[in-house]
């Protein structure tokens, strides 16, 4: 059988759950790539018709097919609109491990994840090789968004503005932390992630010291892999699967009430993507159990610390926006937590800005493989936190951060990006003076 | 011409970008919401200033190639379906600039590609009302919503899309720009060519630009639900609302298998034994809405409602229109395909229209669930199927066959508002006669010599 003929059988495994789009056309509504293209190909509508075409064995070229439904985000909007419940993530997902079955990984892509994020110490290794380097390669840029030009990555990124990455990543600095649990009893296991590790290390920092305040204890073992998200997205089941398996190692040999993450991206990925698709049964009966006990940084905060009242000690100086991260929002379902903490920081008045739920553009890998729609949909996210004038516009997941970073960073905009546990961490330092 | 060079013409007219012609993409264009086969055009374009229309309709004529406009694609009728693989899909999604809201006045002047939703709220916005509202709102377009003449939830009191037509401007066949209407109040200067652009479907000309009357929104409104044991007392209830002179803006109803899959499917709490629930709201003024609700529920209790609730404040308000909100979902998400039907029949008629629903569902053995605008007589039976199962499709058409009959033997419409296409084309002669077929082809004949626009839609063949 031709290797399209197998990818057409496998699809058809889709059929029954594409069937269920009734083309209503609703997500054209909130499909952040179609709002700047108008082209029906890329909404999840369009998506789903070329799926069940390639099932078909009506597509001469899949290779077109595939192409489409790459331009996508993944980032959930138009599943939680579709008035016929079709499970688009979950499709667009496994088309897309089908497709890097039969029609192979790119190169870039491959490298990437079969290499350094599934073998934790050689990124740690090639991070710190670098890292006497990075004022070289990045010009620090004098915005308040913290970013840097790259002049000699201008090939790969092209005029992208990078976050400053600190000297040393957060597990290099202090290696393994435990602590053990103070008045509140709890222990948690909290996961940076990749970018709270090695770009954000500012956030980690933030919420081991909200730990440290509520009296929680926090564990954060050394060497952990990267959640899996971005192979997965880009098909790469296997290397998903070795990284899921390398955390759920670790996880093991831990003790804890809680996994906290300050990326909505890991959360998801460990809530809903290890347990459904972890290799082996063990894998995936240990992931069932941790997505029971993993929560985002705020929901810690607010449902299960239970904290409401903020000090108030000064009167609100600086104006803050919260930009609702896809992830956070329309698949977890959190949006008002993050709102609880940006007002109990009392020196913060939080403003709402247009559209506070419409996709950054970043899209994980998306933002690097189409950077053109990254960038038109990242205006309109700018261009919406500028009409509101803040100080500071807030998010719950670095991936946004770095993107909207980017988009004010190209705009001149004097405006800081911080991430909600840095702000209510900053009252907290307030409270013990 | 080959297919080579007019796709070159046209990204003269357009930039190549924005002409779409791979495999791929001719397929993202060979649907829209109708159960149907899909068909793909040769390509597609998305014009970016309306000028560019008049290139493109030009070089299409000179070629001989047929055309499909195209808003959202949300028609339920076949409408954006092309007539065949060498035929042009334009785009109008992004010819979406409002261009004047005229507060003093009371219009507002649209391209064809803005969104319905988006347009309703930038004139709330500005304190002012534009009614019309299709359940597609949220992503339909005003150019689709004129050529379509869309109804929606407030038709009864509102009335349609014609309703706030004021002016329109479009471009015929040879690509030249035609003017019909005017911002004033009235107008009758030459034919009322936004009457005869209204609900065309896409055969008679390709909208530019559009008039539209904005209204004073209503300074209160009251939401209530009241629930029936049989489908006979919400029809006697809904007659004797209107017999009391009391118009509410919305007056919706949900059959026994709408309700009990909502309530399934959703749990909101909804009687599940119900035969039918009646959802009202009125609006006006504060002290007529008052009296008025007084009115309505004493009606409603006369019938023999077996509940009424009365919303108190926004948050009820807003759950008893969950109910309704939640129908389509909840009926689409039961069975693999949904075929949404819109018979529309006297207001009188919807007891005996019901229960021909009924017996049809019987009859074919089909499960069909029924909801719709009680108020003005459009009904949505929905027929809840698998097209993927030939014998349960077969029956399914034939179910709808016998449903026109009986509706047009009630004197009663095949198209409320969804349409004619190429879905109802052959219904069309049993509803009118030959002549008037025959009357619409010379129409057609007339403005579109060659039978390039939309030709398979409406009439079967333009010409
Ligand atoms: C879930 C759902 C709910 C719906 N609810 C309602 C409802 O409550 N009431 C209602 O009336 N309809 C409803 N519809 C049907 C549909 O949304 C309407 O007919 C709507 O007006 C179509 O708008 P569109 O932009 O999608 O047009 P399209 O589907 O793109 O086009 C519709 C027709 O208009 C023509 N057309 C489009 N643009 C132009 C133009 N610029 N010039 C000339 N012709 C043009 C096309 O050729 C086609 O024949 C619903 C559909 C769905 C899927
Ligand atoms: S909203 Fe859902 S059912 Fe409607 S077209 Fe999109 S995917 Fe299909
Ligand atoms: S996941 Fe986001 S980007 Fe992808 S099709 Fe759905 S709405 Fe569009």
């Amino acid at each position: 059988m031709t290797k399209i003929g197998e990818l057409a059988r496998a699809m058809r495994e889709f059929d029954d759950r594409i069937i269920k789009c009734m083309r209503c056309g609703t997500c054209q509504s909130v499909c952040p790539v179609f709002t700047e293209t108008h082209s029906e190909a890329d909404v999840a509508r369009g998506k789903l018709f070329l799926l069940s075409k390639l099932s078909e064995e009506m597509l001469k070229d899949p290779k077109l097919a595939r192409e489409k439904l790459d331009r996508c985000l993944l980032c959930g909007s138009c599943q939680a609109a579709c008035p016929s419940g079709v499970n688009t993530m979950a499709i667009f997902l496994e088309a897309r491990a089908l497709n890097a079955r039969y029609m192979g990984l790119s190169p870039i892509k491959r490298l990437i994840f079969r290499g350094l994020l599934s073998h934790p110490r050689l990124f740690d290794f090639l991070s710190a090789l670098s890292a006497p380097f990075r004022p070289v390669f990045m010009r620090p840029q004098k915005n308040a968004a913290r970013t840097a030009k790259a002049p000699l990555l201008d090939i790969l990124a092209g005029e992208r503005r990078i976050p400053q990455m600190p000297r040393k990543t957060f597990s290099a600095e202090f290696g393994r932390i435990d602590l053990p649990p103070g008045k509140s009893g709890l222990k948690v296991l909290f996961f940076p992630g990749c970018m709270g590790d090695k770009v954000y290390t500012n956030v980690t920092k933030a919420c081991v010291k909200i730990f440290k305040h509520h009296g929680v204890g926090v564990c954060i073992p050394a060497s952990m892999a990267c959640c899996g998200i971005p192979a997965l997205a880009s098909g790469d089941r296997d290397a998903f699967q070795k990284m899921a398996h390398l955390n759920i190692e670790i996880f093991k040999r831990e003790k804890y009430d809680y996994i906290v993450t300050a990326c909505a991206s890991c959360t998801e990925t460990i809530k809903e993507m290890w347990p459904k698709y972890a290799e082996s049964d063990d894998d995936k009966k240990y992931a069932a159990m941790a997505a029971a006990k993993a929560l985002d940084i705020s929901e810690f905060i607010v449902d299960v610390l239970k904290v409401r009242n903020g000090p108030a000690l000064k009167k609100a100086s600086e104006r803050v926006t919260y930009h609702d991260s896809c992830h956070l929002k329309k698949s977890l379902g959190v949006s008002a937590q993050p709102r609880v903490l940006i007002r109990m920081n009392a020196a913060c008045e939080l403003v709402e800005m247009p559209e506070s739920d419409k996709c950054c553009g970043c899209g994980g890998s998306f933002t690097l493989t189409h950077y053109e729609i990254s960038k038109q949909i990242g205006k309109r996210k700018r261009d919406n936190i500028v009409s509101v004038s803040p100080d500071v516009v807030a998010a719950g997941c670095p991936a946004c951060m770095m993107q909207i970073s980017n988009m004010l960073a190209l705009n001149n905009d004097d405006i800081k990006v911080k991430h909600v546990a840095e702000i209510y961490a900053d009252s907290l330092v307030e409270a013990v003076q | 011409m080959s297919l080579e060079s007019f796709a070159k013409d046209l990204e003269k007219i357009v930039g190549p970008e924005n002409v779409l012609s791979n495999e791929s993409d001719r397929h993202a264009y060979s649907y829209d919401s109708a159960v149907l086969e899909p068909k793909m055009p040769a390509m597609a374009v998305l014009p970016k200033r309306t000028e560019q229309l008049s290139d493109i309709i030009a070089l299409c004529s000179r070629a001989g190639m047929p055309i499909t406009v195209r808003g959202s694609g949300t028609n339920l009728s076949g409408g954006t379906v092309p007539d065949s693989e060498e035929s042009v899909v334009i785009v109008t999604q992004a010819l979406n600039n409002i261009l004047e809201i005229n507060e003093e006045d009371m219009y507002a002047v649209v391209e064809p590609g803005v969104v319905t939703a988006y347009f309703a709220n930038e004139v709330a916005k500005r304190g002012l009302f534009y009614p019309p509202d299709p359940g597609s709102q949220a992503v339909s377009t005003l150019g689709g919503n004129i050529a379509e003449n869309a109804g929606g939830l407030r038709g009864l009191k509102y009335g349609v899309t014609k309703d706030y037509l004021m002016g329109v401007e479009f471009f015929d066949a040879s690509g030249a720009l035609i003017k019909g209407g005017s911002r004033t109040v009235k107008c009758v200067t030459g034919y009322n060519l936004p009457g005869l652009i209204c609900a065309s479907e896409g055969t008679l000309g390709i909208i530019s630009k559009a008039i539209l009357k904005l209204i004073p929104p209503p300074k209160a409104s009251r939401a209530m639900m009241a629930v029936f044991n049989g489908i006979d007392a919400a029809a006697s209830s809904v007659a004797g609302i209107i017999a009391a002179h009391i118009l509410p803006c919305t007056l919706e109803i949900m059959d026994s298998v709408t309700i009990s899959l909502v309530e399934e499917c959703e749990h909101i709490g909804l009687p599940k034994n119900a035969g039918a629930i009646l959802l009202i709201e009125l609006d006006g003024h504060p002290a007529q809405v008052a009296e008025d609700s007084e009115t309505v529920e004493s009606v409603l209790r006369k019938n023999g409602a077996s509940e009424v609730a009365v919303a108190k404040n926004e948050q009820d308000k807003d759950k008893i229109w969950e109910a309704r909100r939640k129908s389509l979902p909840a009926l689409a998400r039961s069975r693999p395909t949904i075929v949404l039907e819109d018979a529309t029949v006297p207001r009188s008629k919807i007891p005996a229209m019901v229960s021909t629903i009924g017996e049809i569902a019987k009859k074919y053995d089909l499960l069909i669930g029924t909801f719709g605008h009680a108020g003005d007589g459009n009904l949505h039976p929905s027929i809840l199927c698998d097209k993927r199962n030939s014998d349960e499709f077969r029956r399914v058409e034939l179910a709808i066959d016998e449903l026109f009959t009986r509706t047009v033997e009630m004197g009663g419409t095949l198209s409320g508002e969804h349409g004619i296409g190429t879905a109802k084309a052959k219904w069309l002669k049993m509803e009118t006669n030959a002549a008037t077929i025959s009357f619409s082809k010379k129409l057609r004949r007339a403005l579109d010599p060659k039978g390039l626009f939309n030709p398979t839609k409406i009439t079967g063949t333009a010409i």
